[in-house]
């Protein structure tokens, strides 16, 4: 089968739905593909390197639609301008398309292309399952934006974000305010730590505050408890009143506080929520910014206006709708990896013939036109399905909690009590010399407790041989006793030393043999 | 020239210092060389100094004795293969064990040595202490040797009410001690200490083969522990600081060891030693926690190379099976093809993972693998989500995801490496059999994992074939 990808054709969209790596490995695929001239130029990636790569050169859009079995886009079909037709219509008879399609906002594009008798994969409706994250464009679209947004953020902003001591002075981090922590706020929040500013996240659910922390953020946690904030699918839903009120304080607090505030809260088919109002955005630093991702959806901020940036009371306000593209070589490299493994999933005989398989669920979801008839929405299907339990089992499972004899505290008093009398007693009849001796014994074992827990774990095996020869130093006691009067004093001693000798030798060399081996990268 | 008593103080002093300073260079791989020529120099010190001591009057035996043992020693450090480095260890404590016995007895018959009243009793406390620790450890490492030698086998043995006899054998002892201490006669007490010695011994054995296999991390460096407490308790007997000192760092190094293995199985010291693993009647029945089912999906050597290529973080989980199958060149091979490609590739290693603590890690290094991308398990586990493939090698118990959500599991609460988070997880192994713990895994029927059967080694050599023709 033929792969086409057409120019996109929406104004200032940079990105191109195949780069020569990806169509090199589609090729492998059993696929033949061609490329509109000039559709990866505005993503750096020239007609040559896709000719290099295999990929032929079609001179215009109409002849590479008509000869494409498959076409892949990046933005949905829409008017082309210089053909003065609809890219709907160019879609060969039973031809397949694949690229973003938002299909509950366009339900007429569904019709326009279901007309052409096509088969259409929304890449936007790919269902959330862990077997469907390679194709997840949506997620690989927002890490970019996320990215992209605090990149903008800094170029917008007139300070370091790193906090520096410097000759003239010294500098003070800024600090980072990022609300929603899903694929694009934890982007942000890598991006932004890695400037060195101080970054804050907010989400409505509570279960990504690992995730937030472990990119080395804080988690502002709203003072408000509520159950179970994220839907089947691992979005965020509504929040009720309480809580958005309480919401609305903290994040209020945070505005004033911080110098960069990025808002990537979305919820699905919903408008975007407004979290930040007028007198927020007033209450902030003249020179702050606002990136709001959600601009496309309404913004998160009041002020935001679509696809620009306006400064509203000394607040730069970015609102681009295009951020990806605006990372268009880096967007199209992810897209085009995340329709690779679409037609792996739809070719998987690697014959080069693409083939819809309704019954998995995975290609069921993403479907939304299947030869001419709109498959879209698709039935519900269970997310992260729970393995099956077997009923009986879960209560009988249980551990049976053993309780304590006696209290945990009384213990601890006890054993105090019983170590308190065995010195006591130790002191009062052991003789002087051997008093002397064990405190030798008691601070080695101290010693030997604040050295080891030093020990790396990657060496504990030379530890062991190491401890293993040292602990040969018993061939002083052989030593000593081989001079005492006596033939069998003389073997026994002997015989000691001989054994803790292959000890001494044995466990040094064989550590240093061993530590000779670990080594650097580089 | 000879040393008087007050010089070969000082140099005892000096090699005390040495051997603190030997363990503490053990803290980075960097200072680890230069911490062990430390402890080289401390021992030569110690050694020379008491052969020059006044206390040392014929040469001749001792020399002998050293050039034996030494070449013996030397030639094992050579000749040992890294994957046999557990036996060469327990086999060195049993070693230790027995010189403490030897010199418990020569003490006890030494005719030179004189004490009275409660200085008698401690010392003779001491030394019979000094060869009841000795000759435990001797047994028992000899046995720990037999096991992970594979010439004794590796399952629990378990004999019917095996604490009540550990318990009569402790009593015995106790009740032998105070007979010695009592006895007049050297002739006696000799017999009483063999008789002790006897018990010790046999004790050791019945221990050390009542432990099965994936504890045996705990066992080996518990007889390390031994062997340190053995050195002490002939430094008292002896009035030695210098052994004192030396067997108690090397005494609470083996205790530490003990503790972090136990606690990376989520067990308590007393149970390990107590023995078999899954098998005591105190955990509730595997059965009953629902067997894990479903379909496996094996993949083959060549779609692990496709996968590997694909990806941009590869996580290798190495496991006892890695060692056992020799396969460690060949991962470093695979490591370095993928790196060069510019795959980010990390190795996490569980504390348990291998037959003695750190042994793993030590295999990758004997395989050049760079000590800087192996991790630990607290360090490496959540990076696990990021990752597109974790590969375990020859791994089972340790990225068992029952030990987190199975309550019933033998295993629960056992701290394990999350490989099921990654992407994808590529699990090889020789069979469908179940690991040490006998416990099922259900990471093996999880939709994103793929199970590449068969020897390791073969396998991993498939898969750089595999790697290397793929361009």
């Amino acid at each position: 089968m033929r792969i086409g990808v057409p120019k996109e054709v929406h104004a200032g969209e940079r990105r191109v739905a195949t780069t020569p790596d990806v169509a090199a490995k589609l090729i492998k695929l059993g696929f033949t593909v061609a490329i509109e001239s000039g559709a990866g130029a505005a993503a750096d990636l020239d007609d040559d390197a896709f000719r290099a790569a295999g990929v032929e050169i079609v001179p215009d859009a109409r002849t590479l639609w008509a000869e494409s079995d498959v076409v892949l886009k990046v933005r949905g079909p829409e008017p082309h301008p210089g053909l003065g037709c609809h890219e709907a219509d160019l879609l060969r008879e039973g031809g397949m398309l694949a690229s973003f399609l938002w299909p509950a906002q366009n339900p007429e594009l569904l019709e326009r292309l279901a007309a052409r008798k096509g088969t259409v994969i929304a890449m936007d409706s790919v269902p959330r399952i862990s077997r469907a994250q390679k194709l997840d464009t949506l997620s690989s679209m927002a890490n970019i934006a996320g990215y992209r947004a605090v990149i903008e953020a800094a170029q917008h902003f007139g300070r370091f974000f790193t906090g520096q001591v410097t000759a003239a002075g010294k500098v003070p981090p800024a600090k980072v305010f990022i609300i929603g922590a899903g694929v694009a706020g934890l982007a942000a929040i890598g991006a932004a730590n890695g400037m060195g500013a101080i970054v804050r996240a907010m989400d409505t659910r509570p279960e990504v505050k690992d995730q937030v922390k472990s990119l080395g953020a804080e988690f502002v946690e709203v003072d408000y408890k509520e159950e179970g904030s994220s839907t089947a699918g691992g979005y965020a839903k509504v929040m009720s009143e309480g809580y958005q009120a309480a919401q609305k304080a903290t994040t209020a607090k945070q505005c004033q506080e911080c110098d960069v505030v990025i808002t990537t809260a979305l919820i699905p088919g919903k408008p975007a929520p407004r979290l930040i109002t007028a007198e927020m955005v007033q209450a902030m630093q003249p020179g702050s910014v606002i990136v709001d991702l959600a601009a496309e959806q309404g913004g998160n901020c009041e002020l935001t206006v679509p696809g620009q940036v306006v400064v509203r009371h000394g607040v730069n306000i970015i609102g681009y709708t295009d951020l990806p593209s605006r990372m268009a070589r880096q967007s199209s490299q992810l897209y085009g990896t995340n329709l690779l493994r679409l037609m792996e999933e739809l070719c998987k005989a690697k014959d080069g013939v693409a083939v819809v398989n309704m019954e998995d669920e995975m290609i069921r979801g993403a479907t939304v036109v299947k030869e001419g008839t709109i498959t879209w929405p698709p039935p519900p299907i269970s997310v992260s399905a729970a393995p099956q339990k077997p009923a009986a089992a879960a209560p009988a499972a249980k551990p049976e909690e053993k309780k304590p004899l006696v209290p945990a505290p009384v213990r601890k008093a006890l054993f105090a009590a019983i170590g308190a009398y065995a010195l006591y007693t130790l002191g009062a009849y052991a003789p002087a010399a051997f008093m002397s001796h064990f405190m030798v014994f008691v601070l080695a074992c101290f010693v030997g407790y604040m050295v080891i827990w030093n020990v790396t774990p990657a060496l504990h095996t030379p530890l062991m041989s190491v401890t293993n020869a040292i602990s040969s130093i018993i061939s002083i006691g052989a030593l000593i006793q081989i001079s005492s009067p006596g033939f069998w004093m003389t073997v026994l001693a002997g015989l000691a030393l001989l054994l803790t000798s292959v000890n001494t030798i044995g466990g040094f060399a064989v550590t240093q043999r061993m530590l000779a081996m670990f080594r650097k990268s580089g | 020239m000879s040393f008087s008593e007050g010089l070969v103080t000082v140099s005892y002093i000096a090699a005390t210092i040495l051997f603190i300073l030997s363990l503490g260079g053990l803290s980075s791989p960097e200072t680890a060389r230069r911490g062990n020529l430390y402890g080289m120099i401390g021992m030569a010190i110690a050694i020379i100094a008491t052969i020059l001591g006044p206390r040392v009057s014929s040469v001749m035996p001792i020399f002998i004795a050293m050039l034996i043992g030494g070449s013996i020693g030397g030639y094992a450090a050579r000749t040992v293969k890294m994957t046999e480095m557990p036996e060469l260890v327990a086999a060195m404590h049993s070693l230790v064990g027995l010189a403490a016995v030897l010199i418990g007895f020569a003490n006890y018959w030494d005719s030179t040595i004189h004490f009275e009243g409660v200085e008698k009793a401690i010392h003779e406390t001491e030394i019979y202490l000094g060869i009841l620790i000795g000759a435990v450890t001797f047994s028992g490492s000899v046995i720990a040797f037999g096991k992970l030698s594979g010439r004794i086998g590796g399952k629990p043995m378990l004999l019917p009410g095996r604490h009540m006899i550990n318990l009569t054998g402790l009593i015995v002892v106790i009740i032998v001690a105070k007979l010695f201490l009592g006895a007049e006669s050297g002739v006696w007490g000799s017999f009483l200490l063999m008789i002790m010695t006897g018990i010790a011994l046999a004790f050791g054995v019945h221990m050390v083969m009542a432990i099965g296999g994936a504890d045996m991390p705990v066992v080996v460096s518990m007889l390390n522990s031994y062997s340190g407490w053995a050195a002490a308790a002939t430094g008292f007997m002896l009035g030695n600081d210098l052994l004192i000192v030396t067997g108690a760092l090397v005494g609470s190094s083996g205790a530490i060891l003990s503790y972090i293995m136990c606690r990376a199985m989520n067990r308590h010291f007393i149970a390990v030693i107590a023995g078999g693993f899954g098998t005591g009647g105190g955990t509730a029945p595997a059965a009953g926690s629902g067997e894990p089912q479903g379909e496996v999906t094996p993949i083959s050597a060549e779609e692990t190379a496709e996968v590997l290529r694909q990806a941009s973080k590869v996580i290798f989980v190495p496991g006892y099976g890695m060692a056992v199958a020799q396969a460690q060149h060949t991962v470093f091979e695979i490591q370095k093809a993928l790196r060069e490609r510019g795959i980010h590739v990390h190795f996490a290693i569980h504390p348990v993972a291998g037959r003695m603590p750190g042994h793993m890690n030590v295999l990758l290094a004997e395989a050049k693998v760079p000590y800087d991308i192996v991790a630990e398990m607290d360090e490496i586990n959540h990076e696990f989500p990021e990752t597109d493939v974790a590969m375990v090698i020859g791994a089972n118990d340790i990225v068992n995801p029952g030990a987190q959500d199975d309550p019933g599991s033998p295993i629960a609460g056992m701290p394990v490496l999350e490989v099921w988070k990654a992407k994808t997880s590529i699990v090889m192994k020789r069979s469908m059999a179940s690991g040490y713990a006998g416990v099922d895994n259900p990471l093996f029927y999880k939709e994103n994992n793929r199970m590449l059967f068969g020897d390791a080694k073969k396998m991993l050599d498939e898969v750089l074939a595999a790697l290397r023709a793929g361009g």
